[in-house]
């Protein structure tokens, strides 16, 4: 057989497979990328989003208005266009980030921003009454928040953040705009040199479609124990 | 400063009523809930607060309880300004959320939805705010809400979440939680008014026990006249944002003087 690095026998499978075999070190390191980027942009994303979502609940103008700002700005340029931005205008301005934390800040930003009207409308949601309840308790409001209105408001909270979380790791692959080899760039990579599209892409779907469950598992787990604290029904939706 | 003539009014001492209204006003828009009413609660004594919908009952309570402001007027409790606070030069300025905190530990709430905290079980709905509000240590807020959950009868529910309980068994925790901040004046707002009937007797022999054991102040309102009968010093009939009667219950349910009076027991008894 030959060992001809590049393999045009696209009807031949053991060869494809070899080569498959060969590039998995590589199509791995790219999935550690997309993992690394979904978690990290994922963890600001979280901060952001109750920063944010704090914010737009002040009782002073400036604060919610700043807050409305910031959302509405990151909701309304697109995701690309910040991703590009970070990289390559800012170095212009003298700041320069590796490609990895673009990518992150880029989706920090993004879903945070979507996010923070998630943390706002669950904290919203909460009823009056049990604000009401814990002011006749003497509580002072950093009390209510953490005491009463946080745990309930954080189950409504998850499953709306599984969908951002889900949509965040869809949009990894816009990182390879970037310079960044994720495991969208590297199967692609893979694709041309085994010639073998159909198998690769397969994968490609395959990867995602397991990323995003398991995102959607721990997701579920998470809603289940914050609604048993609840004394609710676990109402996960595998 | 013996000789300070601040125009701030303090009547402290024994002879300040616990709660007193001075010419209160509330208005939500151009709709006058209160009209510069006047009302005084005095020290240990037991009112009820009797009136047809919309009169106003639940507004008197709230801004005792500081879940609402007023919009003219001071109230007192204790013989200190409480809605309001000495600002500049003596003058009194609407209380700000320091002022409240510090003064309405005395003041504690049960309410008609009786607003449990779901994400807590039942004992912590009871310990948390000893524990965090008053500092006191955790076994001991534990000990002594055990011992409020006895008194309402429900030693066996510690464990169980507030959303498995019946009504009636929800609202005397929601009693025991509110005594637990050991209030001096407790503010009772229809608590029987969303159970069922079966359950409403449980909850007024909780009460009845309170208001004979204790000697803590009682403003309470409520639809249910034998209990108003059983526990008040004192029924005000409130309409049109003032009290139009008042007397010891006997007399208001017995032989009230005023028509509207008359007109409102023939429709609720
Ligand atoms: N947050 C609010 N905004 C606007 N109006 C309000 C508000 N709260 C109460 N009101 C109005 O104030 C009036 C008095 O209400 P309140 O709840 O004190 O009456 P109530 O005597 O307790 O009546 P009920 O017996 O039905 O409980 C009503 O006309 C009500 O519509
Ligand atoms: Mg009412």
């Amino acid at each position: 057989m030959s060992s001809y690095p590049y393999a045009f026998h696209a009807g031949e499978p053991l060869s494809g497979l070899t080569e498959f075999t060969h590039s998995l070190p590589s199509v791995g390191a790219g999935l550690w990328v997309t993992v690394q980027a979904t978690v990290l942009g994922a963890a600001l994303a979280l901060l952001l989003a109750f920063v944010l979502g704090f914010m737009a609940r002040s009782r002073r103008l400036l604060v919610r208005g700043s807050s409305r700002v910031v959302v509405e700005f990151f909701r309304g340029t697109s995701l690309y266009v910040q991703m590009f931005w970070l990289f390559f205008a800012l170095p212009i301005l003298g700041f320069k980030l590796v490609p990895l934390a673009c990518a992150v800040v880029a989706f920090g930003l993004n879903y945070g921003a979507y996010g923070s009207e998630v943390v706002r409308g669950a904290l919203d949601a909460v009823p009056r009454g049990q604000r009401e309840a814990a002011v006749a308790l003497s509580m002072t409001p950093w009390q209510r928040m953490r005491l009463v209105v946080l745990p309930q408001a954080w189950p409504q909270m998850i499953p709306p953040f599984n969908n951002l979380l889900i949509q965040l790791l869809k949009c990894t692959p816009l990182m390879s705009l970037i310079t960044i080899s994720d495991v969208t760039f590297q199967m692609d990579q893979l694709r041309s040199t085994t010639g073998d599209t159909a198998t690769a892409y397969l994968l490609l779907l395959v990867v995602y479609f397991v990323l995003a469950y398991a995102l959607t598992l721990a997701m579920n787990g998470l809603e289940s124990v914050a609604k048993a604290r609840l004394g609710q029904p676990a109402g996960g939706r595998a | 400063m013996l000789t300070d003539e601040s125009p701030t009014p303090t009547e402290s001492g024994a002879a300040a009523p616990a709660v007193r209204f001075d010419q209160v006003v509330k208005r939500y828009g151009d709709n006058t809930v209160l009209d510069h009413l006047d009302l005084e609660v005095g020290r240990g004594e037991r009112v009820t607060l009797i009136g047809p919908s919309g009169s106003g009952k639940t507004t008197i309570l709230r801004l005792l309880m500081t879940l609402e402001r007023v919009t003219e007027g001071v109230v007192h409790v204790d013989g200190e300004p409480f809605s309001h606070m000495p600002g500049r030069g003596g003058r009194l300025v609407p209380a700000d959320e320091r002022h409240l905190r510090a003064r309405r530990r005395r003041i504690g709430m049960v309410f008609q939805h009786f607003n449990l905290f779901p994400n807590m079980k039942v004992l912590d709905n009871v310990t948390e705010a000893p524990v965090h509000v008053l500092g006191m240590d955790r076994d001991e807020a534990a000990e002594r809400a055990r011992g409020l959950l006895e008194l309402v009868g429900l030693a066996d529910k510690q464990d169980a979440h507030p959303t498995r309980l019946s009504g009636g068994q929800q609202q005397r925790v929601a009693i025991a939680r509110a005594l637990a901040m050991r209030p001096d004046i407790l503010l009772l707002d229809e608590v029987t008014s969303a159970l069922d009937p079966e359950l409403v007797a449980g909850v007024l022999d909780v009460l009845r026990d309170i208001a004979h054991g204790t000697d803590i102040t009682l403003l309470c309102v409520t639809h249910e006249m034998g209990f108003a009968r059983d526990v008040s010093d004192r029924v005000l009939m409130f309409d049109g944002g003032r009290v139009v009667e008042s007397g010891p219950p006997e007399r208001i349910f017995g032989s009230p003087e005023h028509g509207r009076t008359r007109e409102f027991l023939g429709a609720v008894l």
